[in-house]
């Protein structure tokens, strides 16, 4: 072996983003990517209500109603909430085991430069003769090349790109909780976190390979003149709609687990108590993981699979009620004899309980295959998913984001700021979407671009338009917030008097995270500490030297060649093909070939920093 | 504070009331004024989900409340909680309720799912084919050798046989008030059935994304007591095995020669015709004109200038006709009826 560099590559400014192989500044790269996104489907979706607000209105063209939704829906599944789940997979679950950084680092780089790639050639497509516009599920047959225009072919790519980066990133997250929890870190004392993005990694591994067959399919259908789905060439429509949904359910699990979890550890940290039922939380989150396989066909009631089928995938799904029912009442035996503080974290944690359990209640509604043939594709639908994942998810994040936000940058979000855009955000959000079930029992299909005066839908519309308002208002907050948060105080390390070990050390974390491996004595660690009346946690290791990863620019180069690939592809031009798919292997053969041992932390920097574990 | 909760508690009741006389929409379009056998089995399991789901929401919602009142921090208060691990009985509790709850539910659903799935034969139930076009429905009575489109006709307090499928794109027929709803996939069939307990007319809808013009993809249904059932059937038939009947007025025979020129070859009028675009033989008998707008000769006109004006991405081209020559085909099309409306 050659000899280390002991001295960290000197990189600054946005070159330091471009080359970074840190968990830490992955997950600020997710959240900012992530972020402008939301910002994206957010704004789509002003654009629908607005449309929506009065009947037979024309504000939008029904062309470009369609792009909005489908974009919409795609931008916020995978452009947003996929990444906004990593930003604080990234930043929190190597510090809750006690690890200096993920598995692989550079894989992890490779990940988020993949997914932010996909994203961006996707919504290039609003520049390049339109987005697509066959619904965020885009079914054939009108996502065929007959149905359809140029946008779909944007979906495909756009997705294969952006889906390959989340399946190496859940790849990643199974390793690292798997195999670098610190000692004394048993599964059973993990933090409820961790164990979600555990699962969640796992369903990905799982899920994810369902659509990409899919979109390989779909894009030799449009592309190559394949008949996979063509019913007049003998293909069959309705293979596509198993292949998304034996992806697209696992996906709901994929979002709300991590939020589950985050719910978890923000109920228990603010009312001041270890999670009730910790043990039947870890199964009930397992239980669902594995539920949420088995329970794909529910999204086709109407498709035409027979009583029998129907009526078993109804039955699978209402069990996912037992487990989900299991955790809300955790919560409130959670908060039950505590001392319930208020923080705009919690606000949110808390705000999600009501709103959530309605959601899961049309969800069991919904899981009666002869009602769900009224409830299906109409309002009805629209109001369920929303309100699981708004009212379930983005609250999650957002109270995740507020209570991790000073772990993440050293700095201390606004409570006061904080507290408005909860309020303007929660009663926003039902006034949106608490009518919309009533429109959907009423008759109002949903995806449609506008619907006739005097079938009594004018009420519930306005009322839902007008809500918007205040989730715009809420979400701009929060963007104030962040802003003003870098003017604000100075973070502690441990702010809100946490539990679990990512409020053992400084606040942002070294780049090191650990200076000294901590030994885990129990269930949150660092509880189990300040019980014991010690300052910090126990190192499980002498002080020495840190071996850290290099950075690299190669995970964004690698990226750059498929992206290239990708147009080339749409475009039919098979020599940017060629180029871009072999710039890519170029790059992968450089960094097969090129002996990086990366470099070492001294102890006397360390110390020079004063950081002690 | 009390006189506060108070107002609070009556606005709530407001809110709830006023919600529940505006929130059940019209009864030619919604699902929760049920008009037929079908519609009111998915509403009974509807009430009953809701009814189990507001019972839990509420036990939750109790918890919540004394929970958020009783444990808030307050000013001053020192000490640690007491750490609980977890509490078997209870947890054994909130795991074997829900799951009692959840048989409640799924005896009636397994009953209920067979129940909708039966097929009918010819003897039992009228037979209907359903074909969905973007955005238009055809609907034919192969027993009784009826085609039409955009308006089915059923007879009253009959089970009607539907077999649905698509010509072009993957649809869903759905008649909210008469019971919902299934997918019309191109190259397969799927069943349904349903049935009306009232004669009237009822609005049908397209739920499945469709193309541009998925939104105003609607249809009407039109239901009759069975003797005006019959006599409609018969006159269809009479018409279709007939040929048209010849224009009468000046203006209306040069509407006919356009319209043999120009449309025959996608609509048929008297089983004379093509199949591209819908059937027109009952045209002037039709609730709405291209399904949505009211039928009215301006309307008619109004279509016949600009189809992709009115309907977004449909398949109609614009004939490029002058005045002259939209006035002739309005004035032949309202002489298109078989129950001499107009």
């Amino acid at each position: 072996m050659s000899a280390h560099a002991s001295h960290a590559p000197n990189r600054s400014g946005l070159w330091d983003w471009l080359t970074t192989v840190d968990h830490k500044k992955i997950g600020i790269l997710y959240l900012i990517a992530g972020g402008i996104f939301f910002l994206a489907g957010g704004l789509e979706a002003i654009l629908i209500r607005l449309q929506l607000i009065y009947p037979e209105l024309s504000i939008v063209g029904a062309r470009t109603f369609n792009e909005l939704i489908t974009m919409h829906g795609t931008t916020m599944i995978f452009l947003a909430a996929m990444p906004i789940i990593f930003a604080l997979m990234n930043a929190i679950v190597p510090l809750q085991i006690g690890a200096r950084d993920v598995a692989f680092p550079f894989v992890n780089a490779l990940g988020f430069w993949l997914f932010f790639f996909g994203g961006v050639l996707l919504n290039t497509s609003w520049f390049l003769g339109g987005a697509p516009d066959a619904g965020w599920t885009s079914y054939a047959t009108l996502s065929l090349n007959q149905y359809s225009h140029m946008g779909v072919d944007f979906y495909v790519l756009g997705l294969q790109i952006a889906g390959l980066g989340t399946l190496i990133g859940g790849i990643n997250f199974l390793v690292t909780i798997i195999n670098m929890r610190a000692p004394g870190m048993t599964f059973m004392r993990m933090p409820i976190f961790t164990w979600a993005s555990f699962v969640t990694s796992g369903l990905i591994l799982f899920a994810f390979p369902a659509i990409t067959v899919g979109l390989v399919l779909l894009m030799f259908d449009r592309l190559f003149g394949g008949n996979f789905f063509n019913p007049d060439a003998g293909g069959n429509i309705i293979i596509w709609e198993h292949l998304f949904w034996i992806f697209g359910h696992p996906e709901v699990y994929i979002l709300i687990l991590p939020t589950f979890g985050i719910i978890s550890e923000v109920v228990s940290t603010f009312s001041k108590k270890r999670l009730f039922g910790y043990s039947s939380m870890v199964f009930a989150t397992a239980l669902i993981g594995f539920l949420g396989f088995m329970v794909w066909a529910h999204h086709m009631f109407t498709t035409g699979l027979g009583a029998v089928a129907n009526t078993l995938f109804g039955l699978a799904t209402m069990l996912i009620a037992v487990p989900t029912g299991i955790k809300i009442f955790n919560w409130l035996l959670t908060m039950w004899g505590g001392q319930i503080r208020f923080t705009t974290a919690n606000l949110f944690a808390v705000g999600f309980i009501p709103t959530f359990t309605i959601g899961g209640m049309t969800g069991i509604m919904l899981a009666i295959p002869p009602a769900d043939y009224q409830y299906h594709d109409t309002y009805f639908v629209v109001a369920h998913f929303h309100y699981v994942i708004v009212g379930g998810m983005v609250f999650g994040l957002f109270s995740g984001l507020y209570y991790w936000w000073p772990k993440m940058f050293g700095k201390m979000m606004n409570e006061t700021i904080g507290k408005w855009n909860f309020w303007l955000f929660f009663i926003g959000f039902h006034l949106t979407f608490f009518p919309q079930h009533f429109l959907g029992l009423m008759g109002m299909p949903r995806r449609v671009y506008t619907y006739l005066a005097g079938q009594g839908l004018e009420t519930g519309n306005f009322i839902s338009s007008i809500g918007v308002i205040g989730m715009t208002l809420g979400t701009i907050l929060f963007v104030v917030n962040a802003i003003v948060s870098a003017r604000g105080p100075k973070a502690a390390a441990d702010p809100w008097d946490g539990r679990t070990l990512e409020w053992a050390i400084p606040s942002p974390p070294p780049e090191y995270n650990f200076a000294q491996t901590p030994l885990v004595r129990g269930l949150d660690a660092l509880w189990v500490e300040k019980m014991a009346g010690n300052k910090g946690m126990t190192p499980a290791e002498p002080l020495g030297s840190i071996h850290m990863p290099s950075p690299s620019f190669l995970p964004f180069l690698m990226s750059v060649g498929l992206f290239v690939a990708g147009y080339g592809f749409m475009y039919h031009v098979y020599p940017v093909v060629i180029l871009g798919i072999g710039f890519t292997f170029a790059c992968m053969i450089a960094r097969s070939l090129k002996d990086d041992p990366g470099y070492h932390i001294e102890p006397e920097e360390i110390e020079g920093k004063g950081v002690k574990a | 504070m009390k006189g506060w909760q108070q107002y609070w508690r009556q606005l709530s009741l407001f809110g709830l009331l006023s919600l529940v006389l505006t929130g059940c929409g019209k009864e030619e379009l919604s699902a929760l004024r049920p008009s037929g056998p079908v519609a009111a089995m998915q509403f009974d399991l509807m009430k009953l989900s809701f009814l189990i789901m507001i019972g839990v929401f509420v036990v939750v919602m109790l918890i919540f409340t004394y929970v958020l009142i009783r444990y808030r921090k307050r000013p001053g208060q020192q000490g640690i909680p007491k750490q609980v691990e977890g509490n078997h009985a209870l947890e054994i509790l909130w795991t074997v309720i829900p799951f009692l709850l959840l048989i409640v539910m799924a005896v009636p659903t397994v009953t209920t799912g067979f129940e909708l799935h039966k097929k009918y034969s010819p003897e039992e139930a009228v037979q209907v084919k359903v074909t969905a076009h973007q955005y238009w429905w055809e609907f034919e009575y192969p027993d009784l050798g009826v085609a039409t489109a955009q308006d089915l006709v059923i007879p009253v307090d009959k089970k009607v046989q539907f077999v649905v499928t698509s010509a072009d794109v993957k649809h869903a027929f759905w008649i909210p008030a008469l019971g919902g709803k299934i997918d019309t996939n191109p190259g397969l069939e799927n069943p349904i059935w349903l049935q009306a307990d009232k004669t009237g007319v009822f609005y049908g809808k397209c739920a499945e994304l469709c193309g541009a013009s998925h939104a105003l993809m609607d249809f009407k249904v039109t239901v009759m007591e069975q003797a005006d059932f019959d006599n409609w059937t018969a006159k269809m038939k009479g018409v279709q095995a007939a040929e048209p009947v010849a224009a009468t007025s000046a203006v209306a025979k040069q509407g006919e020669d356009i319209f043999n020129q120009s449309c025959l070859g996608c609509h048929a009028i008297a089983g004379k015709g093509g199949k591209l675009g819908p059937n027109l033989t009952n045209f002037a008998d039709r609730e709405r004109v291209a399904g949505i707008l009211a039928h009215t000769p301006e309307n008619v006109a109004e279509w016949l200038k600009d189809p992709q004006k009115i309907k977004p991405g449909n398949n109609m081209p614009n004939l490029n006709l002058d005045d002259n020559q939209v006035n002739a085909l309005v004035e032949y099309m309202s002489t298109l009826t078989v129950e001499g409306k107009k």
